[in-house]
């Protein structure tokens, strides 16, 4: 069966451990975490944590199920597909010496709607938001992209 | 009125209606001992904290209640890991308090500080650690209400020393947990096309596991047996739902199991298993079992289902819930001629190919379980430590009632079986209970003879001693080529001098004719026993289904002789129909 990113949205009591509960399961019964964000809701009793794996269809319904499974989770959705905007951010840093440099890398950050967060001299560090944009960002090489730093993906239903 | 934190740990302990705590004392528990002294609760002192906690799971097992433990912070506290993740893979409601550092010295590597619900995170249902004194009621009655619920299994509650010793006014204290641990209503759409099924069967199964036992619903089992007709087996958590005495009665499945019920297994166009998890030891290769069944599933967790064998119906509940609503939906119901077909082929598989074994001069370890059986009538709860001497246990010994055979069926602990079996004695302390163990496995556990001598817990403790580690042995003859590397345990204690050091009675039998002597002597005694069986040292448990091979690949062993071979598998000649 096909291997696909999932994203899985989770609503938590704010217990402690709740999120070592969660990863212990996952790395426990053999499923990798991609990447994974946490933060408290409307309601500070309760945290959503949205985390995105990789695996068919019988792994995504096998880790909802252990997932569900645990004392202080609320709920567990699957928001893969079309009904939920996700979205994920980078942060960047350029090495932008080189001569013709920063004329490139301002010239993009204009034209793809990144922001500029601080510049000097030699670096320049740029805020990348996106669906998907690891791909985007390594091809950033060649422009002098030393580092990054990415979120996980962050999501929610439209309705 | 001012209430300390172990006041209140107390009295929410006497409100779940906990009579007894096996425990340990130390250093971050001394406070909890303290205030022992002045509560009305029995407490059992072991002589290892691996023996708390068996003993406990032990004690659920057979009263079907929560079982409760006590350890200090530290080695105290690892030292219940191995019984935590036993109770875990069974799925045994346990309790246990683990005392801890002070808050003020947590995370700073103190004496006796260990991170227990970090090392236990993976192997219990749930765990606490309580950070203030007022949530001290309110978790540990969540506690126990996670650890009875749903599918059942142990809770840890990890308690620093000073939040034992802070006070509260007593009007502040809360005992209401915050949990929702109802189950959930059965879903009917789901029970009437189980029915449907059902109706529709030629050749049904019933095969039933730990579910049923701990869920209490062995007489709706034995219920859906008599309405169906449907011939029972049942794993290794599972025995003792099912009567096995009944002319239904399969015996176990599996690695071990009998060539009834794998045949019937492989055969069967339908399997109800309830309370069961598919383990690996039962359907052996996963893609030959059961070719041409159709499966409901009924199980309490979700996880269990689909996890191993694709079903084509599951039913998300609790064994009774589901299996009442079925027999409800039935009552009607007779089978057809084809299951009587069934039923005919399935006596013939039985009387064809029972468990057997062959007889020598030596005293046969199989014949000793069948004389525990026979001078107990199948009324005694056995427990058992893990290995040859457990499946002997299963195969050998007929239980007829629930909560009567303890065994460690997930995580194969040896060194379960004497605690557990003190555990079980203390639930049911008119029953006879047998510990059931090998000569390794005894070893693992074996300073709990004095918790039994010194607490008066007459726990009779039988070892079949091959001097060997017996299963592995048989797994290097088999697949090692007999090469028996680090298997042979020659240097072996005296066992009889052993008994008598802790101040138990000890008896030997060497000889066959003294098997049965020994074991009604042991029965008759009102203190510990230690009974020792001198057996032949290369037995092996058969049948065996090796791994990887599907369930009609079955090496039956060296065959008995017709007429030495034990036909009795819950073969009950007085009623050998099937009415």
């Amino acid at each position: 069966m096909d291997e696909r990113e999932n994203v899985i949205s989770i609503l938590v009591n704010n217990k402690p451990d709740v999120l070592a509960r969660i990863s212990g399961t996952l790395s426990g019964r053999g499923f990798n975490i991609e990447s994974i964000s946490a933060n408290i809701t409307k309601d500070p009793n309760k945290t959503k944590i949205i985390l995105t794996t990789i695996g068919n269809k019988t792994t995504l319904a096998k880790i909802l199920k252990q997932i569900a499974k645990l004392v202080d989770i609320i709920t567990v959705e699957d928001l893969t597909g079309r009904k939920a905007v996700r979205r994920e951010m980078f942060l960047v840093r350029f090495n932008w010496q080189l001569e013709g440099r920063k004329e490139k890398i301002a010239a993009l950050v204009e034209k793809k709607k990144w922001k500029l967060l601080c510049a000097n001299d030699d670096t320049c560090i740029v805020e990348i938001t996106g669906e998907n944009g690891l791909a985007e960002v390594m091809a950033l090489t060649d422009l002098g992209m030393e580092d990054f730093t990415r979120t996980g993906v962050v999501a929610i239903e439209k309705a | 009125m001012k209430i300390s934190g172990a006041q209140i740990l107390f009295k929410a302990l006497a409100m779940e209606g906990v009579e007894v705590i096996f425990g340990y004392p130390g250093g971050a528990v001394i406070g909890i001992y303290d205030e022992m002294t002045r509560q009305n609760i029995r407490h059992i002192l072991v002589r290892h904290e691996q023996g708390a906690i068996h003993a406990a799971d032990g004690y659920a097992r057979a009263s079907g209640k929560v079982g409760v433990c006590l350890a200090t912070s530290g080695p105290g506290a690892t030292n219940t890991v191995t019984g935590i993740a036993n109770a875990y893979l069974d799925s045994i409601p346990v309790v246990i308090l683990t005392g801890q550092v002070p808050t003020a010295l947590i995370g700073t590597d103190a004496f006796q500080e260990v991170d227990i619900t970090g090392i236990t995170r993976p192997c219990t249902k749930h765990n606490f650690l309580v950070r203030n004194v007022s949530d001290v009621g309110r978790i540990t009655r969540d506690a126990f209400a996670i650890a009875r619920s749903g599918r059942p299994g142990p809770v840890l509650i990890d308690l620093p020393k000073d939040i034992m010793q802070m006070e509260l006014e007593e009007a502040d204290v809360n005992f209401n947990g915050e949990y929702n641990c109802e189950e959930e209503p059965v879903d009917r759409s789901q029970i009437n096309r189980a029915v449907e099924m059902i109706r529709e069967a030629r050749k049904p199964v019933i095969f039933s596991g730990g579910g049923v036992v701990m869920g209490g619903a062995s007489a709706e089992l034995r219920e859906l047996a008599r309405i169906t007709g449907a011939p029972v087996t049942s794993s290794l958590m599972g025995l003792g739902a099912f009567n096995a005495s009944s002319p239904l009665w399969m015996g176990m499945p599996g690695m071990h199991g009998t060539y009834c019920a794998n045949m019937a297994f492989s055969h069967c166009d339908l399997i109800i298993g309830v309370g069961v998890r598919f383990d690996d030891r039962v359907t052996s290769k996963v893609d030959l079992f059961a070719p041409n069944a159709r499966i409901i599933h009924i199980d309490i967790d979700p996880v269990s289902i689909d996890k191993i064998i694709k079903t084509s119906l599951a039913i998300v509940a609790g064994a009774k819930s589901a299996l009442s609503a079925i027999n409800a939906e039935l009552a009607e119901y007779s089978p057809s001629s084809h299951v009587s077909i069934w039923q005919e082929q399935v006596l013939k598989w039985k009387r064809e190919k029972p468990l057997s074994y062959k007889k020598s001069e030596a005293i046969k370890p199989q014949f000793v379980v069948e004389k525990l059986y026979e001078v107990s009538r199948g009324e005694a709860i056995i427990a058992t430590e893990v290995g040859q001497n457990q499946m002997w246990g299963a195969q050998f010994y007929h239980y007829k009632k629930p909560n009567t055979f303890i065994t460690s069926g997930g995580l194969g602990t040896m060194g379960f079986g004497l605690p557990a079996a003190i555990g079980a004695q203390v639930a049911r302390p008119d029953a006879i209970v047998v510990d059931l163990a090998g000569d390794g496995s005894i070893q693992m556990n074996i300073q709990e003879l004095a918790t039994a001598v010194q607490n008066n817990i007459p726990v009779k403790i039988a070892i079949l001693n091959n001097n060997f580690l017996g299963m592995v042995r048989q797994w290097q003859e088999i697949f090692y080529q007999k090469r028996y590397s680090h298997t042979d345990l020659l240097g072996n204690p005296d066992f009889v001098k052993i008994a008598e050091a802790y101040g138990a009675k000890g008896l030997r039998a060497s000889k066959v004719e003294e098997v049965e002597m020994i074991i009604k002597e042991a029965f008759a005694t009102e203190g510990v026993v230690v009974m020792e069986f001198i057996v032949d040292r290369e037995e092996g448990v058969y049948p065996m289904v090796k791994p990887g091979s599907p369930l009609t690949d079955m090496d039956l062993g060296p065959m008995a002789p017709e007429e030495d071979s034990r036909a009795e598998i819950g073969d009950d000649p007085s009623t050998r129909s099937f009415n």
